[in-house]
């Protein structure tokens, strides 16, 4: 108990929330770069700030901005108006329409990052392609588009209605994946921004838009009203980057991070520096502090996760066994949560809980239930009856038979439940990353954005070994937990 | 003394016992034997509030056995299954002084009770931190027993306590049990399948069919006056162990 006292001490100093400026960003490239310009721009000022990197897509972020769980991030003019607004507002109408959020815009960033629909060079000149419209002509060619385009209302819905397309094969993918796959042939048309870095790199060729669908994405600054109030430093902070980031330096920053494997913090901090003439601390840290952070982050989601499992879903189980009928209902209910994919379970916390910490341990929480559940009422179902009823027989009280005879008896069972949900929770734990909430997921996520195979064992491989060792550990403390008496193999 | 008047018990749609009117008197060893499945274990269990009876009462001492009285019943009486009912993750030592630190009982008084027992049941006390696993057959009885009389209860049941055990350390236990019955006074009710052991314990045999009482007397009673056909093809049926016993 005091163990776990002392834990969450010290976990909700590594997670404090106090009166940090909370910088949010979504997970592709462009926008943790502008994140942490921002982040910076904010510290500069003197203000505590910290940047809660790729946390999702527009929903996600709208949301946390709404709720006060960040206090500004990079968004983009159409997304607005299609997206967040719902396409009825008009463009000079934004301002007051988002204050009705609370939330204010700044004046544009300098570029205009719209949607733009490519193609491989080499297929785009074989089949003579050279406007959207074309593509009506080649159903063939494979389609695959990142999943927010895929579900956008501004997205693949309007582009297949207003061209009229009928590709054969569409399916989704993530953004970074999407230019690998085009790369490797895999599919011949995706969405692209135009901004990024890999349209060169790649040699894709932008197909004109020339029924003029997309509107234009000119980046912004959105941010919470009342930070006027609280830290109007920040408003400066925002004020400096207003028209000062062209297309081209854009391009270039976004080529810096995904070809030139420079990190996101120096393409910020360098720009900041000959673009604003300011200098700004980088902290990016070392491997080793990068992983200690990591792994504490990870640790303290099990622990507290797999702890509130525990306390929940043993007496869940004991309760199970008692009244048979209700067990029933129990056993199901836990059984239909883990039939829950993990990452669905995980974005559901966000309308309850919002995003980070909470929401990610809530649902590890729920993931972690049924093994131990189960194996509570398996290890007390398989106590013979005659013992059961030697204890009572013994006039043993219904709360002495659980503590000294049932409990200590399933405990093996109990123990293997406990174990399996550790080494889940280790695993689906790294998914946490991708709803804000850190540890071993940061950078395996980063990793696939970058396509950085060094970044994603970062995560991987810690992940790994921390799961290997949960299973050890529960393995060595079988000895201290599991009575003598049932470790011993009877005599013949 | 301990009676049973106008018990029936069914599971379910099963009619597992009764009508059945048994009376033990106090200090008497009664044997039920019977086929598999006639209730013998059932009359045991319900006597402990295992079960509860759907028609009938239970009555020890003058009492009769309520919902809320389980207790007060178990606490005066021994139940020892076969194999001893150990729970195997305590040893045989914390196994007999459960329910007496459980109860709170001083040390000393739970210590010369120990050194008692395990002469009365002829264990040497060092097997008694043993785990079950680690003794035969034999010594987890004697363990049973001994947890079963720690508190000195004026009942023991015991359901088929020779059953699990081969015939060299059945024989010595035998010997044993009977030497305990008779010197501690117990009210005993003793479940086996086997007419030469019922008869080697038993100041009356009670022969159960199909949760009725067929008949009850002595081994003699049954060779001589049986009750009816049932009864002469259960004797006969064990008559070769008898013989060989030369205990009729």
């Amino acid at each position: 108990m005091r163990l776990l006292l002392a834990m969450a001490v010290c976990g909700s100093t590594l997670f404090a929330q106090g009166a940090t400026v909370r910088v949010g960003s979504k997970t592709f490239t462009e926008s943790v770069i502008l994140g942490e310009i921002l982040t910076q721009l904010v510290r500069h000022e003197g203000v505590e700030v910290e940047h809660r990197r790729a946390l999702g897509g527009t929903r996600i972020l709208w949301n946390a901005l709404v709720r006060g769980e960040i206090d500004l991030y990079p968004e983009y003019t159409g997304t607005i108006g299609e997206e967040i607004l719902g396409g009825r507002v008009p463009m000079s109408g934004l301002d007051s329409a988002l204050a009705a959020f609370g939330v204010g815009v700044s004046r544009p960033l300098g570029f205009n990052n719209t949607y733009a629909i490519g193609v491989r060079a080499p297929v785009a000149d074989s089949l003579g392609l050279r406007t959207i419209s074309g593509l009506q002509r080649h159903p063939d060619l494979v389609v695959g588009f990142t999943n927010e385009f895929m579900d956008r209302a501004d997205g693949w819905p309007s582009l297949r209605r207003t061209y009229e397309l009928r590709p054969a094969r569409v399916f989704g993918l993530d953004h970074d994946v999407a230019y690998r796959a085009i790369a490797s042939g895999d599919i011949h048309v995706t969405d692209l921004y135009s901004t990024d870095a890999e349209i060169g790199y790649y040699g894709l060729r932008v197909l004109e838009d020339d029924r003029r669908l997309f509107p234009d994405y000119h980046a912004v600054v959105l941010y919470r009203l009342a930070l006027r109030k609280t830290a109007p430093a920040v408003r400066h902070a925002v004020e400096q980057l207003e028209g000062n980031i062209d297309e081209r330096t854009m391009i270039r920053m976004n080529a810096q991070v995904k070809l030139d494997r420079m990190t996101e913090e120096q393409v910020a901090s360098e720009y900041i520096e000959s673009g604003l003439g300011l200098k700004t601390k980088v902290e990016s840290g070392t491997f080793r502090t990068r992983l200690l952070h990591n792994t504490l982050a990870h640790l303290w989601l099990v622990l507290v996760a797999l702890s509130g499992a525990i306390v929940i879903a043993v007496p869940l189980g004991v309760w199970a066994f008692r009244h048979p009928n209700a067990g029933a209902v129990i056993l199901s209910a836990v059984g239909i949560v883990q039939t829950v994919p993990s990452l669905a379970l995980l974005v559901f916390m966000i309308p309850l809980l919002g995003i980070g910490f909470a929401p990610a341990v809530a649902a590890l929480f729920l993931y972690s239930l049924l093994p131990i559940v189960r194996n509570t009422h398996a290890g007390l179902s398989d106590i013979p009856p005659p013992l059961r009823e030697s204890a009572e027989a013994l006039g043993l009280s219904a709360g002495a038979r659980l503590r000294k005879i049932e409990l200590p008896m399933a405990s093996r069972m109990i123990l293997a439940g406990i174990k399996t949900s550790a080494v889940i929770t280790v695993g689906t734990a790294t998914l946490g990353a991708l709803i804000g909430a850190g540890g071993y997921g940061q950078p395996i996520l980063t990793g696939i954005r970058l396509d950085s195979v060094p970044l994603i064992l970062e995560g991987a491989v810690p992940a790994a070994l921390l799961a290997i060792g949960a299973q050890y550990l529960f393995e060595w403390s079988e000895r201290w937990i599991v009575p003598k008496g049932l470790r011993l193999k009877p005599e013949a | 003394m301990i009676a049973f008047r106008g018990i029936n018990k069914s599971f379910g749609t099963v009619h597992a016992l009764g009508p059945l009117d048994l009376e033990v008197p106090a200090g008497q060893t009664c044997v039920l034997i019977g086929p598999s499945g006639c209730g013998k274990s059932t009359l045991l269990r319900l006597f402990l509030g295992l079960l509860h009876p759907d028609a009938g009462e239970i009555v020890l001492d003058g009492r009769a056995l309520g919902r809320g009285r389980s207790d007060e019943f178990r606490c005066k009486t021994g139940y020892v299954i076969q194999d001893g009912g150990l729970f195997p993750h305590l040893t045989a030592r914390d196994n007999v002084e459960l329910m007496a630190k459980h109860r709170g009982l001083p040390s000393q008084t739970i210590g010369r009770r120990l050194e008692e027992l395990s002469a009365l049941v002829k264990l040497p006390e060092p097997w008694l931190d043993r785990y079950p696993a680690q003794l035969s057959g034999g010594q987890r009885q004697r363990v049973g027993l001994m947890r079963a009389l720690f508190l000195d209860p004026d009942v023991l049941l015991l359901d088929e306590p020779l059953g699990a055990l081969d015939p060299m350390h059945r024989y010595d236990l035998q010997d044993d049990l009977k030497n305990i019955f008779s010197r501690l006074k117990k009210t005993v009710l003793l479940v086996t399948h086997d007419l030469s052991e019922a008869h080697f314990f038993a100041d009356r045999i009670v022969l159960l069919r199909d949760g009725t009482i067929v008949q009850e007397g002595t081994l003699r009673d049954f060779m001589d006056r049986p009750a009816d056909e049932f009864v002469t093809r259960f004797v006969l049926a064990q008559r070769p162990m008898i013989n060989a016993g030369g205990t009729a």
